[in-house]
């Protein structure tokens, strides 16, 4: 919560540049990204579209490898690492929640976090998770039986139920209403402030960006501005 | 090019792994089909051909002796168009260098210029020359076998009478296209040779001068043929008539026909199984694609495309494939039709040229019945894309709707874990398309089974013939019936362990309306050679005073019962009629026969102790020296060798064997990875969205494998017991079909068959699971957290 209580950055980029190749064409989508990110903060990425906002965060949860520079999960490096070591990065320390859910349509919401809990270290239970995020009568249900919100909702519960040091989140409301919107972003408030998890969000609503600790802005594969924000509002007086 | 036709190859060339997948099905269905009617449409056309050109006799008879102006009288029955007489001898042959018994059958010529029916066809060589009192032509395979050639001799012992022959020529004969030694179970073109000689030539060695006892005639344009053979028989019996037949009864004919039956029903059965395998595989994919296109189609339908142009679009896909397939399988099966022409024409359709023709029409039938096939198999899911509405089209799709399996709803589910319970629950979704692609794989491993049924059903039925049945090392028959004495010098020959005497007599078998010709075979009650065998293929006693009937002739032939009398019209010496009841009935998978005791036999012919033949075993070792005793001896006719008849009936049908076997291991390989792969495909495609989130919450590629293949490895078990189920059925089918008098295959499958079914189940999942354990590895993790689906 506080930059100066935290001994080493969660995660440390240093130069992080990513570069695809279309045939011809070269897409620059990060253009030497600095930027270190500690325990137990919230930080909004906020940006135009195609500014690198997704390009980062996949780097830094390990689905992605940069093209050059380097990138540090506290003492690992991770550019550089290969497939399994990535996978077991993701296993042991990561929780994504993605714009479009992506539950397992044949398993329960407690199935879901099941899944992910049978091969985490130290998780808590299917049932805690959910009852964190509020869906603690909602167990038993398959996804074609929740709504949208209660879908994202258990998408945060299986992401926080096996204790990740950091929640990356892509979009998590961009599918929902603002009413539903504002739940969801109450449930990561309340994870990020009751396990400490460092939780990384990027959205498109510049109004979401009140919450934060941080707000880091992207712009055209570059770090246009880091704002730390004195007073934060919290997610339930927020609207859009 | 239109934009929608462009979108059509673009979408072939994204599904080209699965577009190859039912290809190869299709190809398989189609070659089968290809190559049986091909074939069959060769053979028939050059036997047709054959026949007429070479003047192919219409009915046949045999008979003791009849002077030669008893033609004439003959040639006036209504409905003869042209009649020829001849002189038909069998004899011992020698050729030198060559110590096994050789059977021969020696046929005569006109002395002047050539026959009117039955000629030859000289394949080297020249004609036997006018009145030549030596010269013979051979019958290719003989002459094949022997490496013999104009120029070379050899001897025959004709009505006991040793001569040396010349042989002039080579030649085939419509008569001869199937070749068998009489009271021989298989082809053997080393130790049965037809010859054909000069009338007056033959006549002297046979003591038929001035007479004939044979006669071939063809029949006017509007005759009935049974009535010419009934007053043919009417005519004949008191020169010891055998009963005229027929072309349908006649040896080589029928066997041609009943291969060509079986051809028939391999044109029918597996193109069906795999055209249907093919429908489905096509079902499924086509939906898939369009619940893919869901928006796209809405977005073309918005357009103002009409349901007709949509559905037609999808349908064109279909057809695309088909073609693909019916081209690609027409090739292969014109490629399989010439070697399986060629082989049948080397083993045992001996025509001296073969036409193989593959006719338009039947790559047309194959396209038709493809894309008839194809097309109704994807109907369904076409006709939904075509009625889908602009606007739920353009709606994400909801998540698919699961349920507990009923595994966990009986309380089992705390023994799964997450992945297990996806495997389960999906299986469980769409029960019926888990049940097709069981049904499909499995059909894999039945085919496989019936590829390989065929030399499982050899082996039998040689075992039941060779190692139950005839036990003899030899069967030696003589000139004419014998005292039994003469049973006595033979088990006096070196090398001669035991001996077993048997009579057997030409009749006709009644009973009611159903009329059979055989041989009644008198041998002894409890042989140690020669027995018979029963229902479970024990040797059984023959009962004193009744006969017993092989199954197929007394269920299928005679329609007679166990206890019921049967009557036989004795075809030789004094031609009785008589009533012997039915006692039993015997197991026999080649040919059909009626066994009495040898003494009822006797007793009932009036005649003493008298045979026409023995059963020998031979010490091992001295197989020569009992062969060459039973040269020397003039009332010897003829010796069949057990062993060596096996052998090379081995050696004959060996490339037969290996081409089914070859052709069906191909065939089943196609469809099992065909059905496999397509439907992991599809499983990938429908689930790879699921497993790449599973990858991006850390689980491992082998831990998203295991749902993926877990699912599959779990259908093609299933498949394992079904597909030995289908290879049951479709062997029960061909047992089925192919029932016939010349032979009835055996229901036999073994624990080998058995393995080699579900080892191609195994392996076809094996390779597809490499295929996509290799894609698992390339799921791109980011691109499904852009996407909705
Ligand atoms: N797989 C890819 N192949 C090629 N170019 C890509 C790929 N992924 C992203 N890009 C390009 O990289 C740039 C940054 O993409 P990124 O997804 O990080 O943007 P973003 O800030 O998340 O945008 P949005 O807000 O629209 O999601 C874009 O120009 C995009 O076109
Ligand atoms: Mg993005």
């Amino acid at each position: 919560m506080n930059q100066s209580n935290a001994a080493r950055p969660v995660f440390t980029a240093r130069g992080l540049t990513k570069t695809y190749h279309m045939g011809e064409v070269e897409v620059q989508a990060l253009r030497g990204v600095d930027l270190e990110l500690h325990a137990g903060e919230l930080i909004v990425l906020l940006g135009p579209s195609g500014s690198g906002k997704s390009t980062l965060l996949n780097i830094l949860g390990g689905l992605d490898v940069p093209t050059g520079g380097r990138v540090w999960y506290l003492d690992h490096e991770l550019s550089g690492a290969d497939e399994s070591e990535l996978t077991r990065f993701r296993r042991e320390h990561v929780g994504f929640v993605f714009q479009f859910y992506n539950l397992i349509p044949s398993l329960t919401a407690r199935e879901n976090v099941a899944a992910v809990t049978e091969i985490a270290s130290a998780p808590m239970t299917p049932e805690a998770a959910l009852e964190l995020v509020g869906l603690g009568s909602r167990l038993d249900h398959f996804p074609a039986q929740l709504s949208g919100g209660e879908q994202q909702r258990v998408a945060i519960a299986r992401a926080v139920a096996k204790n990740p040091a950091v929640l990356l989140c892509d979009e998590p409301t961009g599918a929902l209403d603002s009413t539903t919107g504002v739940r969801v972003l109450e449930v990561l408030e309340q994870v990020n402030r009751e396990l400490g998890t460092l939780t990384v969000l990027i959205t498109h609503n510049a109004g979401i960006a009140a919450m934060a600790d941080r707000v880091i802005r992207l712009s055209d594969g570059t770090i246009a501005e880091i704002r730390a924000n004195a007073d934060k509002t919290p997610a339930r007086e927020l609207s859009w | 090019m239109k934009a929608l036709n462009r979108k059509l190859l673009r979408d072939l060339w994204h599904l080209r792994g699965q577009v190859l997948a039912i290809v190869a099905v299709i190809m398989g269905g189609v070659a089968t089909l290809v190559m049986s009617l091909s074939t069959y449409d060769s053979l028939v056309e050059t036997r047709e051909r054959f026949y007429a050109e070479y003047r192919f006799a219409e009915v046949f008879a045999y008979l003791e002796r009849a002077p030669e102006p008893v033609a004439e009288r003959l040639r006036a029955i209504p409905g003869v168009e042209r009649l020829e007489t001849r002189v038909v001898a069998g004899a011992r042959l020698e050729v030198a260098g060559f110590d096994d018994p050789i059977t021969g059958r020696i046929l005569s010529l006109p002395d002047v210029g050539e026959a009117g029916l039955n000629r030859l066809h000289m394949k080297r060589g020249r004609r036997v020359a006018p009145y030549s009192s030596d010269e013979v032509v051979l019958s290719d395979t003989f002459a094949e076998a022997h490496g013999l050639g104009p120029g070379d001799r050899i001897a025959a012992i004709i009505s006991g009478k040793r001569r040396s022959l010349q042989v002039v020529g080579v030649a085939v004969s419509p008569e001869y296209i199937y070749q068998i030694a009489p009271g021989a179970m298989f082809p053997d073109f080393k130790r049965y040779g037809v010859l054909w000689m000069g009338r007056t030539a033959l006549a002297a060695a046979h003591d038929m001068d001035g007479a004939f006892n044979n006669l071939t005639l063809s029949l006017a344009r509007d005759a009935r043929e049974q009535a010419v053979i009934d007053r043919l028989d009417q005519q004949l019996a008191r020169y010891g008539g055998t009963g005229a037949y027929g072309r349908a009864d006649q040896f080589s004919n029928r066997f041609l026909s009943e291969e060509l039956k079986q051809l028939q029903t391999t044109a029918t059965i597996f193109p069906a199984i795999f055209l249907g395998v093919a429908a489905f595989m096509l079902n499924v994919v086509i939906s898939r694609l369009i619940a893919l296109q869901r928006e796209q189609v809405a977005i073309l339908k918005a357009f103002g495309y009409s349901h007709l142009a949509i559905g037609w679009h999808f349908v064109k896909l279909v057809l695309v494939v088909v073609v693909l397939g019916v081209a690609a399988g027409s090739a292969l099966g014109a490629w399989f039709g010439q070697g399986l022409a060629s082989v049948y024409q080397e083993t045992t359709f001996r025509f001296p040229y073969l036409h193989y023709r593959l006719e338009l029409s039947v790559v047309l039938i194959a396209l038709g019945v493809s894309a008839l096939a194809a097309v109704s198999g994807s109907l369904v899911s076409v006709a939904r894309a075509a009625r889908l509405a602009p606007a739920t089209g353009m709606q994400a799709e909801m998540p698919a709707v699961y349920r507990a399996t009923l595994l966990e709803r009986l309380g089992l589910q705390r023994w799964f874990g997450a992945p297990t319970r996806m495997i389960l629950r999906h299986i469980e979704r769409r029960p019926l398309k888990s049940l097709l692609t069981v049904f499909g794989i499995a059909c894999a491993g039945g085919l496989m089974m019936v590829g390989n049924y065929q030399k499982d059903a050899i082996d039998f039925m040689v075992d039941v013939q060779f190692r139950q049945a005839a036990r003899e090392d030899l069967a030696v028959t003589f000139i004419d019936p014998t005292s039994g004495r003469a049973l006595h010098e033979l088990q006096a020959l070196p090398g001669v362990e035991y001996v077993e005497g048997f009579r057997d007599v030409p009749v006709v078998l009644r009973h009611r309306n159903h009329e059979y010709r055989a041989s009644v075979y008198g041998i002894e009650p409890a042989g140690r050679l020669h027995r018979s065998l029963d229902r479970s293929l024990a040797p059984v006693r023959v009962p004193p005073e009744g006969v017993v009937l092989t199954d197929h002739l007394a269920s299928n032939i005679l329609h007679i019962q166990p206890g019921e009398l049967l009557t036989l019209e004795v075809l030789e010496g004094r031609r009785q009629v008589l009533q012997v009841p039915v006692l039993g009935i015997t197991r026999q998978f080649l040919g059909v026969s009626a066994y009495m005791q040898r003494e009822a036999l006797n007793r009932l012919l009036h005649e003493g102790n008298v045979v026409s033949g023995a059963y020998l075993a031979i010490e091992p070792g001295r197989e020569a020296a009992v062969y060459a005793a039973l040269h020397a001896r003039p009332r010897v006719l003829s010796m069949v060798a057990n062993v060596s008849a096996i052998q090379s009936f081995y050696a004959t049908i060996g490339e037969f064997v290996l081409f089914y076997n070859l052709v069906a291991t191909l065939l089943a390989g196609s469809i099992g990875f065909g059905v496999v792969y397509n439907s992991a495909r599809i499983a990938l495609s429908e689930r790879g969205r699921e497993l790449a989130s599973l990858r991006v919450l850390g689980f491992t590629r082998g831990e998203i494998a295991y749902i993926l293949l877990g699912e599959l490895a779990l259908l093609a078990l299933a498949a394992i017991p079904v597909g030995m189920l289908v290879g049951v059925g479709l062997i029960g089918i061909l047992v089925q079909a192919f029932e016939n008098d010349l032979y009835r295959l055996p229901l036999i499958l073994t624990s080998a068959n058995y393995a080699l079914g579900a080892t191609l189940i195994a392996a076809s999942t094996l390779i597809s699971a490499l295929f996509i354990w290799r894609r698992l590895g390339r799921l791109d993790l980011v691109a499904v957290l852009k996407t909705r689906e």
